[in-house]
């Protein structure tokens, strides 16, 4: 499918810039005209695989997150989070609802829960010692063809 | 994200306002904790009606005063959700910690 629109941006994996990664992907969705409903999915769904990076793939050393944003002509919000962090053991494992490595910080293990729940889809490579990329789907409800 | 808490009558309310994210977490969560050490109340109420977003962050919030909680023998409830994070607290299976819209804590 044709690609109408991208847009990528790093920043450093601190966690004040959760709250900057959902206000881009929010800002960039906008183009497609998304109900509050979408927006607040793909914030929530944003939000949770930054979190995950910040707090997991950079929890002993410092780095950068990547987040690629793609919109097509259908109106499919494509979502890439990527860091070059730890990465993953056990993807399976990982993405276990309640399953968590960080209890001491009152993570619930409900990251890749929300992800799923909030998306069409969900895809997650990972090689420890490289890094960690969650790939995200959201069809956005095309209102010129209801 | 702002955290005022009114005390009563062996509970508190913890008003809270604001994104609540892994970042505002942290610092709601200390304040809420220093509350409940102090007065120890049977319940602690997390209102949520200023709360604009929410992650699974809120989920860890809630567990983790429950946890606190529990060590006195008290018990944690949210009031006044968004659709937004009632969705999440679902997702939680947190449901049953929902105070009904007719409660007059």
């Amino acid at each position: 499918m044709k690609t109408v629109n991208y847009m990528k941006i790093t920043f450093p994996a601190m966690a004040k810039n959760e709250s900057l990664a959902r206000s881009c992907v929010a800002a960039f969705a906008a183009g497609a005209d998304p109900t509050v409903e979408e927006l607040t999915d793909i914030r929530s769904a944003v939000c949770e695989a930054v979190t995950n990076a910040i707090v997991h793939g950079y929890r002993s050393v410092a780095g950068d997150i990547t987040l690629t944003l793609k919109m097509t002509e259908d109106n499919c919000l494509y979502i890439k989070v990527s860091d070059k962090g730890c990465g993953i053991e056990d993807v399976k494992k990982a993405m276990q609802p309640l399953y968590t490595t960080a209890p001491e910080e009152e993570r619930a293990g409900l990251g890749f829960a929300v992800m799923e729940a909030f998306t069409d889809s969900l895809r997650v490579t990972s090689r420890p010692g490289k890094g960690t990329a969650v790939i995200m789907k959201k069809k956005l409800t095309d209102k010129f063809e209801s | 994200m702002t955290v005022e808490i009114l005390t009563g009558e062996n509970y508190i309310t913890a008003v809270l306002k604001g994104e609540l994210d892994h970042c505002t977490a942290a610092g709601a969560r200390e304040i809420i904790d220093a509350r409940l050490e102090k007065y120890t109340p049977r319940l602690c109420i997390l209102d949520f009606s200023g709360v604009s977003f929410m992650d699974s962050s809120g989920i860890g919030l809630i567990l983790g005063r429950q946890r606190v909680a529990s060590v006195f023998g008290g018990s944690v409830r949210v009031k006044n959700p968004s659709r937004y994070a009632e969705k999440i607290i679902k997702l939680a299976g947190l449901e049953k910690m929902i105070l009904p819209e007719n409660c007059k804590v």
